[in-house]
């Protein structure tokens, strides 16, 4: 019962930190229906310019709001130089370039910070808040969860109740609309980029911020599958779908890893193997997910 | 003389290599109702599409006086004209509400509230629907939506692309009853391009007719719609 638990609140720890990275990749899949694959890496530089301002002496959150903004700053260009040119209807070059960008920011990073990890501060406090039996709910775990909290509840609002929110969401429904009522639609989708980049930095600062990470560049790799994943199966374009979907694939993460093992030698980087067979299940069985409204077409 | 909303003259439009519209010239009146007819693929889509900016165009497209060939859709809609596309004007995955609001998303004034409670007691289904998806609506409620939308923006000149189309006979001659009523009672000038030629005529002041990307025959509606030889060769009725 004890493990059962702590295996619970090992799904609710990695989970929150994939429905981050989830969430940032369904607001640029709600604007372009493109799957951004260079999010993770974005969320890793914008996690190492966070490490470095704290490196230089900046108050560690305070760090995490400027390395957010910088970030944001930062895609707002790349849409505008490397994405805004396409044809959004066109979806391999846009692929094509997000995997380009993916490689890029990839070497940049390990040339400027080298491969070897290093550790980054706990943004939440050590120690557990709760400890049942044998069990620890880490005070990280916490931090992680309301962090999730937050940011959602946050983006409801901007998206809700802010007239660049209403621009995102009608451009998000209906491209030729949008312009037929005057919105600009490429700043508009560049608002979409800037905001996920800001969304993914704090996710790849939090899920690094685990005292059992340290941060190096191609940390967010095996994220981005688990967090591609957990999109899918929310449905690409809900940004709760994603939530609930991270935690879902948290917990087949965490659950399989530990009661495959008890029967047969499962080697623990099988979960990453979990992840892809549930991203093909979604695919197959139920393509918008869970909470998602259009079929998936082309990826 | 009336005042000229929209003043086109050897306005040329394709996609590509394609040339759609060989040089056409009309023009629509304040207050008027224009109707552009013509068989399938006469270019009439591409007219609209033309004045919206929203492909390849050459010639001249003048709204209230000013030249607007060349120009984004986005600030072609800001200078006063309202687009319904064909078939899909409304955001279907946001709330009526939320589509009214971004049918004023050009404007400035604090007059929004007010027009949007005055399109509630216009279409009080919209207000019933308020919270609901546009989406989920019927295809008539969806196309009173779209109009609506469409003049949240106050526009000097609404575009509607076959307003008929996919629509049920009865739900038809009820939004054309309605665009009538909003010529008449609103002063909405407007620019509509149809293929039921009898409902058209039926609330136009002057009527085009297109045929493979030229203009044919133009005259006041009543001539038109009475005219055997036009109606036989043209309007199928």
């Amino acid at each position: 019962m004890d493990l059962f638990l702590q295996r619970l609140f090992d799904a609710l720890s990695n989970g929150s930190t994939y429905a981050l990275v989830a969430v940032a990749l369904v607001l640029i899949f709600k604007a372009t229906t493109l799957i951004n694959f260079a999010q993770g890496e974005m969320g890793m530089l914008g996690a190492f310019f966070a490490l470095q301002m704290w490196l230089w002496g900046v108050p560690m959150w305070i760090a995490m709001v400027i390395a957010m903004i910088l970030s944001a700053i930062l895609a707002a260009g790349i849409e505008r130089v490397l994405i805004r040119p396409f044809d959004p209807a066109d979806h391999l070059p846009l692929v094509i370039i997000t995997l380009g960008l993916f490689l890029l920011i990839n070497a940049a990073a390990a040339i400027v910070w080298r491969f070897d990890p290093r550790s980054f501060p706990n943004l939440f406090g050590d120690g557990n808040a709760i400890s049942i039996g044998g069990a620890n709910l880490g005070w990280y775990t916490v931090g992680t969860i309301i962090t999730v909290v937050v940011v959602l509840s946050l983006l409801q609002l901007l998206l809700n109740r802010t007239k660049i929110g209403l621009a995102f969401r009608a451009v998000s429904s209906n491209l030729e609309s949008s312009e037929l009522v005057g919105i600009r639609v490429g700043p508009t989708l560049q608002f979409g980029w800037a905001l996920a980049a800001g969304v993914g930095t704090l996710a790849a600062a939090v899920f690094v911020a685990n005292p059992i990470r340290q941060i190096e560049p191609s940390i967010m790799l095996r994220v981005l599958i688990f967090a591609a994943a957990a999109a899918a199966l929310g449905g690409l374009d809900s940004l709760w779908g994603a939530v609930v979907g991270g935690l879902a694939i948290g917990l087949v993460q965490s659950v399989l890893v530990q009661y495959l093992n008890e029967w047969v030698s499962f080697p623990t980087t099988m979960s990453l193997a979990a992840a892809v067979f549930v991203l093909m299940l979604v695919l197959i069985v139920r393509p918008a997910g869970l909470f998602g409204t259009n079929a998936v077409e082309r990826v | 003389m009336s005042e000229r909303v929209l003043d086109v003259s050897g306005l040329q439009a394709g996609y590509g290599v394609i040339q759609v519209l060989h040089g056409i010239d009309f023009h629509v009146n304040e207050g008027e109702v224009v109707v552009i007819l013509g068989a399938n693929g006469a270019g009439k889509t591409t007219t609209l599409r033309a004045i919206c900016g929203m492909i390849q165009t050459s010639g001249s497209v003048k709204l209230n006086g000013t030249e607007i060939v060349g120009a984004k859709s986005a600030d072609i809609v800001r200078r006063g004209v309202a687009h319904v596309p064909q078939g899909r004007g409304t955001f279907p995955e946001l709330s009526v509400e939320d589509n009214l609001e971004v049918g004023a998303y050009t404007r400035t004034d604090n007059e929004v509230e007010a027009d949007m409670e005055r399109w509630y007691e216009t279409y009080p289904v919209l207000y019933e629907r308020r919270t609901q998806a546009a989406g989920s609506l019927s295809g008539g409620e969806q196309q009173m939506l779209a109009v609506a939308r469409a003049l949240m923006s106050r526009p000097s000149l609404l575009l509607l692309d076959e307003p008929s189309l996919g629509l049920a006979p009865l739900i038809v001659e009820d939004l054309f009853e309605r665009f009538a009523a909003l010529n008449k009672e609103q002063g909405t000038t407007l620019l509509v391009v149809e293929q039921n030629a009898q409902l058209a005529l039926g609330i136009a002041d002057r009527g085009y007719v297109l045929a493979s990307g030229e203009i044919d025959v133009e005259g006041p509606a009543d001539e038109l719609i009475n005219d055997d030889a036009i109606r036989r060769a043209y309007l199928g009725v």
